[in-house]
């Protein structure tokens, strides 16, 4: 399988590869044609009008929808498609979950799983998909637990924790996996707005010591702002208009990107 | 010597004739104990092998998991037992069994009812939120482990209520496997109804029915307070002894309504149980 030995991560490879992209529910084309890259280390951010793709966006790298047309690749690697003598063929799943391990995601609901503790929900994929001793998955547990704050309730169900608390361990969740892609959509939206503020804390501190690439969907400007290399405005299923931060929000081009820019802020 | 006023005169004597029968009849409730629990057990396993295939992604597998179940469900009780004991004997070699009759009334207790239960188990998994299955798929675990270690716990909490009811069902049923000479605790009463006419000895069996259902419930109770407990969903077993006395899938604050209201509140308010019943 030569299209699997593909270097990861090398400086001339996009981390992430939209390549002509369809996504189609039924009649309802979201995505059409849809090209664009991330760099690795990249932290991207997509804003845009609610129902504009974004979600779908991120559910398409971590292969919960499946691709209606063009190919999505991971460092090189084919995701869910991969070009073969001029045919689309499908991936298998086990390979496609080979790629995917490298990818995690934090979504609005947290879905935690609420038949396991905190820890047990943390230690779960390391233990079976990377295949660490559950003391090595426990003590790097530990770890991250004590990053987002939440060490002391390791023991604790979810159901016992506010939204805030669950955010928190569902990132950890994420990063016990080792991504080097983290996918995170809306992740504060379902909050309190008294509890945003510690959920954007936690992923502002990984966002500085870490290299991993981000794909973001935020409706909190100021943390696009903060930790975004890039950002792109999408309306109806295309970029409409991309940039540095301080450029999309201060002084953007498009007529839409200010529409919509002037009824969030 | 049947009638009110008979039941009422010769109550004395009848009680007597239990107590001269007990070692019969305790017999017969042991064989629909064993019937009822051997029976519930291979329900179980039916239940999950199915209600598993009925949610595969293979046509094929979906297909005959239907078929089975609809065959199952559709076919009586009553006509599935005659044919395990009296059609499948008569088959030719190498197909034909004389099978034990415990065996009998087991198979077609299980299969009946297992049919029944692999619909349970199925709609249970699928009312587990969209949710988990993204996190599972979004951490890479396999679908298999997905399954065991996530889904089904807490499909499990979900489909209890209904199982309980459909073990009581079944216990109910059991009632006829006396018609292929397993001799269980209705075939004993009906042996008592000779003695003491059909008023004394039904009444007898439904009290004795009646009795056997209530451990049933105890124990499904039990394991459904712990496999909600297991999902954060309502107090340890230990804090809630009494609502292991409740009537099968009634819920202790009220209706269904009641309960998810509740437990929405529970949630909200971030507290580990809700202590003792009102
Ligand atoms: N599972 C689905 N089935 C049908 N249509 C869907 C589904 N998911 C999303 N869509 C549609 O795709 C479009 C984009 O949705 P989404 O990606 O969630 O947008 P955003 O995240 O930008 O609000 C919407 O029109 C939505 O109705
Ligand atoms: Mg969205």
């Amino acid at each position: 399988m030569p299209e699997n030995t593909a270097p990861t991560g090398t400086a001339d490879v996009p981390h992430i590869e939209f390549r002509d992209v369809v996504k189609k529910f039924g009649d309802n084309t979201v995505l059409d044609n849809l090209n664009f890259t991330v760099s690795k280390g990249e932290r991207v951010t997509l804003i845009g009008p609610s129902g504009s793709g974004k979600t779908t966006i991120l559910r398409l790298v971590m292969t919960l929808e499946e691709l209606s047309g063009g190919y999505i690749h991971i460092g090189g690697t084919p995701l869910q498609y991969q070009e073969q003598g001029g045919k689309r063929v499908r991936i298998s799943d086990k390979r496609r979950r080979r790629t995917t391990t490298g990818i995690g995601m934090v979504f609005q609901h947290f879905n935690l799983f609420p038949n396991m503790t905190v820890m047990e929900n943390i230690v779960e994929a390391p233990i079976n998909v990377m295949g660490l001793k559950k003391a090595e998955a426990e003590a790097k547990a530990e770890a991250l637990l004590d990053k987002v704050g939440m060490g002391w309730k390791k023991d604790a169900r979810p159901n016992e924790l506010s939204g805030g608390q669950q955010q928190r361990i569902a990132i950890a969740r994420a990063l016990a996996m080792d991504p080097e892609i983290l996918l995170l959509d809306e992740v504060t939206s379902a909050l309190d707005p008294e509890l945003v503020g510690e959920v954007l804390a936690v992923l502002k501190d990984i966002a500085a010591e870490t290299d991993i690439s981000m794909l973001i969907v935020t409706h909190e400007m100021q943390f696009a702002r903060d930790v975004s290399d890039r950002v792109m405005m999408f309306d109806q299923g295309s970029v409409i208009e991309e940039g540095l931060p301080d450029k999309i929000f201060s002084e953007p081009e498009n007529q839409r990107t200010q529409d919509f820019l002037r009824a969030v802020l | 010597m049947d009638g009110v006023i008979g039941f009422i005169q010769d109550l004395g004597p009848n009680l007597q004739l239990v107590l001269e029968r007990m070692p019969m009849i305790l017999d017969g409730v042991f064989i629909t104990l064993l019937a009822s629990v051997l029976g519930a057990a291979l329900a179980l396993f039916i239940a999950f092998a199915f209600g598993l295939a009925l949610l595969a992604k293979n046509v094929l597998v979906r297909g005959v998991a239907r078929v089975f179940v609809e065959f199952f469900r559709g076919t009586s009780l009553v006509v599935q037992l005659f044919w395990l004991a009296f059609v499948l004997p008569q088959l030719p070699y190498p197909l034909g069994f004389q099978l034990d009759p415990l065996l009998v009334g087991v198979l077609a207790l299980g299969l009946n009812y297992g049919a029944y239960a692999a619909e349970v188990v199925r709609g249970s998994i699928g009312s587990v939120p969209t949710g988990q299955y993204e996190a599972i798929s979004a951490l890479s675990l396999s679908p298999a482990r997905g399954m065991f270690r996530i889904v089904i716990p807490q499909a499990w909490a979900l489909m209890l209520p209904s199982l309980s009811n459909l073990w009581i069902q079944l216990l109910k049923g059991s009632a006829i496997v006396g018609t292929v000479t397993l001799y269980d605790l209705f075939f004993q009463v009906e042996q008592l109804r000779d003695r003491t006419g059909t008023w004394f000895a039904y009444s007898f069996a439904l009290l004795a029915y009646y009795l056997i259902a209530w451990l049933i419930v105890i124990l499904m109770n039990g394991l459904e307070i712990r496999a909600k407990h297991q999902i954060g969903r309502g107090p340890a077993l230990k804090d809630s002894w009494r609502s292991l006395f409740r009537a099968p899938g009634s819920t202790p604050g009220g209706g269904r309504s009641a309960r998810v209201v509740r437990d929405r509140s529970v949630a909200k308010a971030g507290t580990a149980g809700e202590g003792g019943l009102a």
